[in-house]
């Protein structure tokens, strides 16, 4: 007799660690294939997964072989005109292919690829970024469902039932089914007692009439009190969890000295605050606005790709970005977000009135105002005007200056803190 | 239970329509109930015509589940390396993108046998694995005297189990990298790590938990007096052939290497031990392909028909397994497009039919080939071929030249000196032993692995390792060799030379990797 096991439930994902194993191995290249998909992808495409291709040297596992070369004779099925001493040009694949006898060994010099999953793609995204744990666990968080009432439905579990609209329905069915039955067992019965009580009864049509009448109560009497058609199961639909919109104007110099690296640095700097927006509100949009001299709102691909020259006049975006509000995104339905990324230059009598305009009128607005300057000479005036804007809200403005990827988190801080404190 | 009747003949069991009494259950989903029935009637089936098995033990399994089997050569627990997680998400791609199915059936050589049913397969499917893996492999794994020879079904779960704790162990106190570099090596050199000619000692859990301290001890002890008597004067020439260390040269060398290699610590050596004994336990399964296969092709073939035979399978039921069935044991001419080789499956199975119809119905030909068996009772036959060969020897002994005939069998030799493909035989008078030798010989494992062993050691010089590649019909090594010895230097810690040897005794070509002294990797 044999053991008929059901090994379904048990031992799901034996493979993760194996899995784990061979990431670990070929950490350099899959890092090399997450920054360069960091690059490439825009800061809404930043929360999926991602192909690597390892090259096939790279992840060979050899053994001893023999080559190609000395004498080989094999064996093949379907001999149509060959006769014994037949001679035969070579097939082209070279020397040792005598048909199957090459391709068992042929591995094929193809790339290894594969698929990096949405948590690991974050993770490596994370690494450089110098997050503390609960924070990459909060990035990483899909989104919260919950669970709500939403009227009865007919199929479900039986602790779901809901006896009171269960019964209900029953009483309503009896009533349904039931009266025509009643009604004609009235009718009955008032005929029987009228003949009853006539002086000489019709004992016959009396008799008919009881069983007529008996018949009619043994209907009523199979009506179900309680029909599985009657039973109604509380339904619960899963909602996510409500939360507002968002809005994120990133801002940023494309003025000549903003490079490649600068943008670079720029962008992880606006992805983080992307994908900390997507966890909490439903909908999130990004708004784009560059700025030299004078500002303009750009789509994404223009916003990182295209260099301006010349000089740099910062509170054109900032009014540019008022305007904007002002005229879509209304205070009372939007939460706004700021992400300005800079380099620190600005026109000198500039400074004074970009900190008029963010005091006053713009952060007060705002959710959050992260500002980076990413820069390695001292500060200017932008900086110092900028300090004083952070004194007045310290809760709601963040600033840093930067050199490297790393730096960039402890503008958050203060925003991810705030969160924390919502969620525990 | 019906008494075990005369089996076999179609004849007989349509004789008796009434045994067993009811049709199997139809249709294409399986349930747990219907499982058990087939594979209660399979049983019956099967011990009516003699069969002798392990107890059977059937796992449904997802899909998922069948991808990490095959991650790990099919076993139910393992030790975790790289190379596993890289094989699983190999398969899971190509599976997903619909590029391969999965195999419809795993089965391992324990005792119990485990078979696994994916849940996908239809109930007509999961019969068929039954009868193919759960009583035509496991009766191979029990009768076949290689298996009998080399592995040892009762422990080599725990052996598994085992290695795995060691392993996990190892990587605590040494680092995943040590042990993945050693696990690396190990792995490279399977292949060469077996014993051919020699009788291991089984593998026991209990004994290898006890004596594994008490071994390392040992071991290390030799290895430090092999090594104790350290060059006294450098320059001097090494004496030649006096101080030859092996005496005979070694053909396992991971079996070496655990033994002799100098800088090994005790823990890399029982790594190295458990690499090659479970390389050891995989063994037989690359010499029994065609055998193994074509045994169960041709059970899980006659106990489904035999079944029919008893009305208990529906029409509709044969229909469905008899497509499976023959597109396993199709064999296509090599002209096709989708022609990869012989087909063992199809090989195998035919020459199993072969020696039930010369047993049975012998004509001339059969009685001057196989005077042996022409006419004798074809279960014993069969019996005997399956227990005493490998799929060398039984080609060489049983291929018909009915078969050759059939399957429009020729040699080719491909000679790299001369300009032409020649075909040496074809399925005729004069062909039909060269063929048949010629089939043998592509089984013979010593054609795929090259034959290299352990030649000598310079204990007195610089303590580098020499090995020997024997070629046959002077076939060079493969471009892999260079990347194969530094694989060998990280176990053996100094030098390593390789050199080719033609059939004439003459090298042709030799390698070397000098092993850096480095930390780490």
């Amino acid at each position: 007799m044999a053991y008929l096991i059901d090994r379904r439930i048990a031992g799901r994902h034996k493979s993760a660690v194996n899995r784990e194993r061979f990431m670990r191995r070929f950490r350099g290249q899959i890092k090399e294939a997450v920054d360069r998909a960091i690059k490439r992808r825009s800061i809404k495409q930043i929360d999926s997964g991602e192909k690597v291709s390892i090259p096939a040297r790279d992840i060979s596992e050899p053994v001893f072989r023999q080559g190609h070369g000395g004498v080989w004779e094999s064996v093949h099925p379907g001999n149509e005109e060959y006769r014994r001493g037949d001679r035969i040009p070579r097939p082209r694949s070279g020397a040792g292919g005598s048909g199957g006898g090459a391709s068992n060994d042929g591995e094929g010099e193809d790339d290894f690829v594969f698929e990096l999953s949405r948590e690991e793609f974050l993770d490596y995204f994370f690494e450089d970024l110098a997050l503390p744990n609960l924070v990459k666990t909060q990035l990483a968080n899909t989104q919260d469902y919950k669970t709500t009432r939403a009227g009865y439905s007919v199929e479900g579990t039986p602790t779901n039932i809901h006896v009171v609209r269960s019964l209900r329905g029953a009483i309503g069915r009896r009533i349904a089914l039931g009266s025509p039955l009643v009604a004609e067992l009235r009718q009955l019965l008032e005929e029987k007692e009228r003949l009853e009580s006539e002086p000489v009864p019709d004992m016959l049509r009396i008799r008919e009439l009881e069983e007529q009448i008996h018949a009619l109560r043994s209907r009523i009497y199979r009506i179900p009190y309680l029909d599985p058609f009657d039973l109604r199961y509380r339904n619960r639909v899963r909602m996510p969890q409500p939360s507002a919109r968002a809005v994120m104007f990133c801002l940023m110099d494309v003025s000549g000295s903003m490079d490649e690296a600068k943008k670079d640095i720029a962008k992880r700097f606006f992805t983080l605050l992307y994908l900390f927006l997507t966890r909490n509100y439903d909908t999130v949009e990004a708004v784009f606005i560059r700025h030299h001299t004078q500002a303009e709102e750009v789509d994404e691909e223009t916003f990182f790709k295209s260099r301006e020259t010349g000089g740099t006049v910062v509170s054109t975006a900032l009014k540019l970005m008022q305007e904007i509000i002002a005229r879509r995104y209304p205070v009372a339905e939007w939460n706004l977000y700021a992400a300005q990324a800079s380099d620190g230059d600005n026109w000198h009598d500039d400074s004074p009135q970009c900190r008029h305009l963010l005091a006053n009128e713009i952060v007060p607005l705002m959710q959050y105002y992260a500002y980076v300057e990413i820069a390695e000479a001292e500060p200017q005036n932008l900086w110092q005007e900028y300090e004083r804007v952070a004194e007045q809200h310290k809760h709601r403005f963040a600033m840093q200056r930067i050199r490297g990827v790393e730096e960039i988190y402890p503008v958050f801080r203060e925003l991810f803190k705030k969160t924390n404190a919502f969620a525990y | 239970m019906p008494s075990p009747t005369e089996p076999g003949s179609a004849a007989e069991a349509k004789a008796k329509p009434a045994r067993g009494g009811k049709k199997l259950p139809t249709g294409s989903e399986w349930t747990f109930e219907a499982l058990e029935r087939y594979e209660r009637a399979i049983d019956r089936t099967a011990k009516g015509f003699g069969l002798d098995t392990y107890p059977v033990q059937l796992e449904i399994i997802t899909s998922e589940q069948m991808m990490d089997a095959y991650a790990s050569a099919g076993m139910p627990t393992g030790y975790h390396h790289w190379s596993y997680g890289k094989h699983f998400i190999a398969t899971e791609k190509r599976y997903k993108r619909g590029e391969m199915g999965l195999a419809y059936e795993i089965v391992i050589n324990s005792n119990p046998c485990i078979a696994y049913l994916m849940e996908e397969n239809t109930l007509t499917m999961q019969a068929l694995v039954i009868a193919h893996a759960a009583y035509g492999h496991n009766s191979f794994f029990k009768g076949n005297h290689l298996f009998r020879q080399w592995t040892d079904a009762t422990t080599i779960i725990d052996y598994l189990v085992f290695a795995k704790e060691y392993l996990a162990d190892c990587e605590r106190r040494h680092g995943v990298d040590a042990v993945e570099d050693v696990l690396d090596s190990c792995h490279a050199l399977m292949n060469v790590g077996v014993d051919r000619y020699k009788r291991p000692q089984k593998l026991s859990l209990a004994k290898e938990r006890a004596r594994q301290s008490e071994r390392e001890a040992y071991l290390q002890s030799q290895v430090n007096e092999l090594w104790r008597t350290l060059p006294q004067r450098p320059a001097e020439p090494e004496p030649a052939e006096a101080e030859r260390f092996p005496p005979e040269p070694e053909e396992n060398l991971l079996y070496f290497i655990e033994k002799y290699a100098p800088l090994l610590e005790p823990w890399q050596r029982e790594v190295v031990r458990i690499v090659r004994k479970i390389g050891q336990y995989f063994y037989p399964q690359r010499q029994t392909k065609v055998m193994n296969e074509g045994w169960a092709c041709f059970w899980h073939y006659t106990l489904l028909n035999d079944l029919h035979d008893q009305r208990k399978l529906s029409d509709g039921f044969m229909i469905e397994f008899l497509q499976s069935h023959t597109n396993v044991v199709l064999q296509p001419p090599f002209t096709k497009p989708w022609y990869y080789g012989i087909n063992p499956y199809a090989i195998g199975y035919g020459m199993m039919n072969e020696l039930r119809r010369i047993a049975e119905t012998p004509d001339d030909e059969d009685r001057a080939w196989f005077p042996d068996i022409a006419g004798r009772d074809w279960r014993e036959v069969l019996d005997f071929a399956m227990r005493n060969f490998k799929d060398e020897s039984f080609i060489a002994q049983y291929l018909s030249p009915r078969l050759m005939r059939e399957l429009r069998m020729f040699a080719v030799t491909d000679d790299e000196n001369e300009s032409e493909l020649l075909v040496s035989a074809i399925h005729d008078e004069d062909g039909y032993r060269h063929l048949r030798q010629a089939l043998a010989e592509q089984y013979n494992l010593s054609n795929h692995d090259p034959d290299i062993q352990v030649w000598s050691v310079r204990t007195r010089g610089d303590r580098s390792l020499t090995l020997r590649h024997f070629m046959h019909r002077d076939r060079p090594l493969g471009d892999s060799a260079d990347e194969m010895l530094r694989h060998v230097a990280r176990l053996w810690g100094f030098d390593v030379f390789l050199e080719s040897v033609n059939g004439a005794g003459e090298v042709t070509k030799q390698y070397s990797c000098c092993f850096e002294k480095r930390h780490g990797r």
